[in-house]
């Protein structure tokens, strides 16, 4: 699989989100709708084409002090319409390690 | 130990504060990530899935523990408790943040530690067997070569923008426990017909996407000529190495586009023309380094004490010696390796009171030194056999006597999906269960010497392509599998293991491996026959149809 970090076309097949990391500490966070950053999924802002995807990615790249690594990430909504992350990957990126910290956060 | 110079402690300060600029003009906008990327990777420091992670160096695998404790300092002040060892004597913080940074490295630089080089396309940490000096049977300390090189290869211009990242490992002893045939360049240190001591040359092993064993380049380099053959060696690397595609990079492609032999000859036709040149050691060079490793003051001590006498009588206490010490050079002195593979735990993490810990009874018991081995361990190296009953107790109430080296749940494994950003599959959970399975000491003493390597992307940090079992992850479809390899192994007589079928989903792996195990322990020829030596009489056929058949 391709890194993510690494992506060169861009084509979305379902709803996705620009997610990257927060320059001065590396925290994960999501390019939400008021051109900003939050690190809940939840904010996040929802693109469903390429096109989209495109705009928010280069937005999100533009903030080159902010953010690094800015990439799109699969998602899912819910019937809730919760943002749910689409793969393991972003789930673990979103809700942490599938396993225990040696030292309890 | 080696003592650092003013020199050595000039250069990491100097560099700190280059590099404590760097970050602030990064944090202000004034460099670019682009700009910048080069900059952190040549300090160790790398974007992984949640935070920065960050790589300290290790040099050797030797620590003093005033350097343990630092690094402890540094996982409670600017990480979240704990530290990772890796598989090239490396120590990762997974949670550091780049603005603390700075701070971090000066901690380390005020007692000699560092992370230059543990990333980029340059020198990485010179490497060595984690029994250097102490182990019987060395020809002589490879250290001390270690670190002529690493003096040599830190920041030389010429080596710090390579194709791509170039590692070295060195041994001395017959039994090669620094896995030199997987390195770019692997040094065995030995003696010649006329008793000189010099380098048997390999070139050109490396794992991750194309696996190659390291060839012979070069019987016999005099080690005053180490230097020189060496960068003759990297020389026609950054002449002829591609530089247009990141999966052909390495020497080792290199090395087997051209094959072993007109390789050779381009870096003799280069050594021709460096050899008896500056770069010639003489022997005051080599002394004077040998001169600032310091030995300890051993002392003249019974080979069977009492206290190992009566502690005998105690069947745990019998369990954990006969798995985790080992034979010193000076009797009377044992070498004893702490298990980081705690059944349930992630292989090769400490927490910084783990660290603490460990200090504390080095300097108690094994003159203020620890060691640190590419099996995600670490050493005491000068352990009297006399403190052995007493040091076992205090290892035991810090969850550091676990007896299993060398044994089944033993398991080498990188970070895996939970940390890396590379990472297709998770490696952690995988060992975490194959340990829970194999729990039982007893059983696992019996099952005998079994190393089992995880990857969780074909990078293969876990080495899993030298793993007796090796696991390697894959994503199929969104979804974790691993491919099973039996048969590698990273030592003396390094094998790269044969894939035994289509890769398992995640929740069969460990079934799978205790049918490995399984079907081991009925086709084994006695007990003891290890498990590498049964694959190899049988080959992998008796292996498959167990893990297939019913599949």
């Amino acid at each position: 699989m391709t890194s993510p970090l690494e992506q060169k076309k861009i084509r979305i097949t379902g709803p996705s989100v620009v997610t990257a990391n927060r320059t001065h500490d590396g925290v994960v966070i999501y390019r939400t709708p008021q051109h900003g950053w939050s690190s809940r999924l939840a904010d996040a802002a929802i693109v469903r084409t390429s096109d989209d995807a495109r705009a928010l990615l280069a937005e999100a790249v533009a903030d080159d002090v902010g953010a690094i690594g800015a990439y799109i990430a699969p998602v899912a909504i819910k019937d809730n319409g919760e943002i749910a992350p689409g793969n393991l990957r972003e789930h673990i990126r979103s809700e942490g390690l599938t396993i225990e910290l040696p030292v309890p956060a | 130990m080696y003592a650092y110079d003013e020199l050595d402690r000039t250069l990491l300060h100097e560099r700190v504060e280059e590099f404590r600029d760097q970050v602030k003009r990064r944090l202000s906008g004034e460099l670019t990530e682009d700009e910048f990327k080069i900059l952190r990777l040549q300090n160790g420091v790398y974007l992984q899935l949640h935070a920065y992670m960050f790589r300290v160096a290790i040099p050797y695998g030797t620590l003093s523990t005033k350097q343990l404790r630092a690094l402890a300092h540094v996982a409670r002040r600017y990480d979240r408790g704990y530290g990772h060892f890796t598989t090239r004597q490396n120590i990762q913080f997974n949670w550091i943040k780049l603005a603390e940074l700075p701070d971090a490295l000066a901690d380390l630089a005020e007692v000699g530690i560092h992370a230059m080089q543990t990333s980029g396309n340059n020198m990485r940490n010179v490497t060595s067997d984690q029994w250097a000096g102490v182990a019987p049977g060395e020809v002589e300390d490879p250290r001390i070569w270690s670190e002529l090189l690493r003096q040599h290869t830190t920041l030389h211009p010429e080596f710090s923008f390579l194709p791509r990242k170039f590692k070295i490992a060195i041994t001395a002893s017959e039994h090669d426990r620094a896995a030199i045939k997987i390195h770019d360049i692997g040094l065995r240190l030995h003696k010649n017909a006329d008793g000189e001591t010099g380098f048997e040359v390999l070139v050109g092993g490396g794992l991750g996407r194309t696996p190659f064993i390291a060839k012979t380049i070069k019987p016999f380099v005099h080690g005053r000529d180490i230097l020189s053959y060496v960068e003759a060696i990297l020389r026609v690397y950054n002449q002829y190495g591609r530089r247009d595609n990141i999966y052909k990079a390495r020497i080792k492609i290199l090395v087997h586009e051209l094959g072993i032999e007109k390789f050779g000859k381009e870096v003799e036709e280069e050594w021709q023309q460096l050899r008896d040149s500056a770069l010639t050691l003489d022997d005051g060079a080599i002394e004077e380094v040998r001169s600032r490793f310091s030995y300890p003051a051993y002392e003249k001590l019974p080979h069977m004490p009492d206290e190992l006498k009566q502690a005998a009588h105690d069947p745990l206490f019998e369990r954990w010696r006969k798995n985790s010490v080992f034979p010193h050079k000076v009797q009377g002195y044992s070498i004893v390796t702490l298990s980081l593979k705690p059944v349930g735990g992630p292989p090769g993490d400490a927490t910084a009171e783990q660290m603490d810990v460990i200090a504390d009874l080095a300097d108690r018991y094994s003159f203020g030194e620890i060691r640190v081995g590419h099996e995600q361990n670490l050493a005491l190296p000068h352990v009297a056999k006399r403190d052995l009953p007493a040091l076992w107790k205090a290892l035991d109430k810090a969850g550091l006597a676990t007896p299993n080296v060398n044994l089944v749940s033993d398991i080498i494994a990188c970070p895996g999906l939970d940390y890396c950003s590379l990472a297709n599959a998770r490696s952690i959970p995988i060992a975490q269960e194959l340990t829970r399975r194999f729990a039982n000491h007893d059983t696992a003493g019996l099952i005998g010497r079994l190393h089992i390597n995880i990857s969780g992307c074909i990078n293969a940090c876990g080495h899993h392509h030298v793993g007796h079992i090796g696991i390697l992850g894959v994503e199929k479809n969104g979804e974790e599998f691993y491919q099973i390899t039996i048969g590698g192994r990273a030592d003396e007589g390094a094998a790269l293991g044969t894939l035994i079928g289509p890769s398992v989903p995640y929740g069969e792996v460990a079934d799978v491996v205790e049918d490995i195990v399984e079907a081991y322990l009925a086709l084994r020829y006695s007990p003891d026959e290890l498990f590498i030596d049964t694959v190899k009489r049988l080959g992998v056929e008796p292996f498959k149809e167990r893990v297939y058949a019913t599949r």
